[in-house]
């Protein structure tokens, strides 16, 4: 039995990470899912949120992901997420000011605001923060 | 004849030239590195999209006719057609947009019933369309180097829109695939309708949402990608067409100098050797 698994997470333009670690919980479209090794094989969406892994040395580590998919097999878990970003990477500044333009696009809304678009930037940069804070 | 002095001159010109062969030469080719590396990087995500792709489908063909309940993958007759032509900003790129421009001419040409509509990624395929009677549902300039996923969203929601409306029958991309840094190939991919691979789920699979649902959402996600994926290969094949051809100008200019300092050399020689008969013979003409 594998005591550990392969996490891979990649955006449409790099390949972040590539890591055995000892488990894994990823932010799925209808919430967390905690992955030991030896889960049985899954496919689902991604939501925003907080990717949280454990590396072979007991290390806990955070990421940001907004978007894609995430498939699990026994010995690796594969992250595709239209974004991405590690927790110490994050402009906790920058990520707190767009939380704030998009509250108050949603507040104080426009006859052109694309709410679709402004709900998602909001989640985006709360996931971005949540990540963040939790280091 | 030509003077001592023209000749001095031309060559002097071609030196000139030369350097800034040379120079551009070696711009393109630390940008090569950088757009190659951009290739690569994108390649993994790619990689595991199609899989993932294939084991949904997998799961998913047991549930009968998929082109009935996915619009982006029913085919109908093609009288509306969409091409996206993914060509340079900038030219001194050898065989690079001719290359791309004819092919767009002639599958143009090759369809004289349909209806051809053009979108045009690049200064060079638009300064060329955009004079000639084609329609040209829409341009955009400026990007050919530092394409990046958002500008690759924005082009297949707006594909998608134009076939899903109606607007257009089929789409597809032309574009320069890297091959090598001495080869280029065009390449004319049809995206939409999508063709999907024949899959079989590698595994047994358990869904957390319904895989027809997620199907639904793959398919556009796929779009994007082979389109980042056309504009990555297109930056990268650009630079080392740019390469090649400016490292060919380079070697041209050398035989030029070359041979006209041959014949400066003998024209410098033939006037010295005139100078000194005329010395001699007017000496001899005293005695």
């Amino acid at each position: 039995m594998a005591a550990t698994l392969r996490l891979e997470v990649a955006t449409p333009e790099h390949l972040l990470l590539k890591e055995q670690v000892t488990q894994a919980e990823v932010p799925g479209l209808q919430g967390a899912l905690g992955v030991l090794p030896e889960h049985s094989p899954l496919l689902s969406e991604l939501g925003c949120g907080t990717l949280t892994y454990v590396l072979e040395n007991g290390q806990k580590k955070r990421m940001a992901i907004c978007g894609g998919y995430v498939e699990v097999g026994p010995d690796f878990i594969r992250v595709l997420a239209n974004r991405a970003e590690a927790a110490d990477d994050i402009d906790v500044k920058r990520a707190g000011e767009a939380l704030q333009r998009a509250n108050e696009r949603l507040l104080h809304p426009t006859p052109e605001l694309d709410v679709a678009r402004a709900l998602n930037a909001m989640h985006r940069a709360q996931s971005r923060l949540d990540s963040a804070a939790r280091r | 004849m030509p003077s001592l002095i023209d000749l001095r001159r031309r060559i002097r010109s071609v030196k000139n030239t030369q350097q800034i062969t040379k120079a551009m030469k070696m711009v393109a080719s630390a940008r090569l590195r950088r757009a190659q590396e951009r290739v690569v990087n994108a390649r993994p995500f790619a990689r595991m999209a199609g899989e993932v792709l294939q084991n949904v489908v997998g799961a998913v063909s047991g549930a009968g006719d998929l082109a009935g309940s996915l619009p982006l993958l029913a085919s109908r007759e093609e009288r509306k057609i969409q091409l996206v032509l993914i060509t340079a900003d900038r030219g001194l790129a050898g065989a690079f947009n001719t290359n791309l421009i004819k092919a767009a001419q002639y599958f143009i040409d090759g369809r004289p019933r349909q209806d051809v509509s053009l979108e045009l990624y690049g200064r060079k395929g638009r300064d060329y369309f955009v004079r000639r009677s084609v329609r040209i549902s829409g341009e955009v300039t400026g990007i050919s180097q530092s394409a990046t996923l958002a500008d690759a969203e924005a082009l297949a929601q707006k594909l998608i829109g134009r076939f899903s409306s109606g607007q257009a029958d089929s789409v597809y991309l032309l574009y320069n695939e890297f091959k090598s840094i001495l080869s280029q190939k065009v390449m004319l991919r049809k995206i939409l309708p999508i063709s999907v691979p024949q899959g079989t789920a590698q595994r047994d699979y358990l869904f957390e949402q319904p895989p027809a649902a997620m199907l639904a959402r793959l398919l556009p996600d796929s779009i994007v990608l082979q389109i980042l994926e056309a504009f990555l290969e297109s930056a990268a094949a650009e630079q080392a067409a740019r390469m090649t051809a400016m490292d060919a100008a380079t070697t041209n200019a050398s035989d030029v100098i070359n041979k006209l300092t041959l014949h400066l050399n003998r024209v410098r020689q033939a006037s010295i050797t005139r100078e000194i008969i005329e010395v001699v013979s007017g000496a001899s003409a005293l005695e």
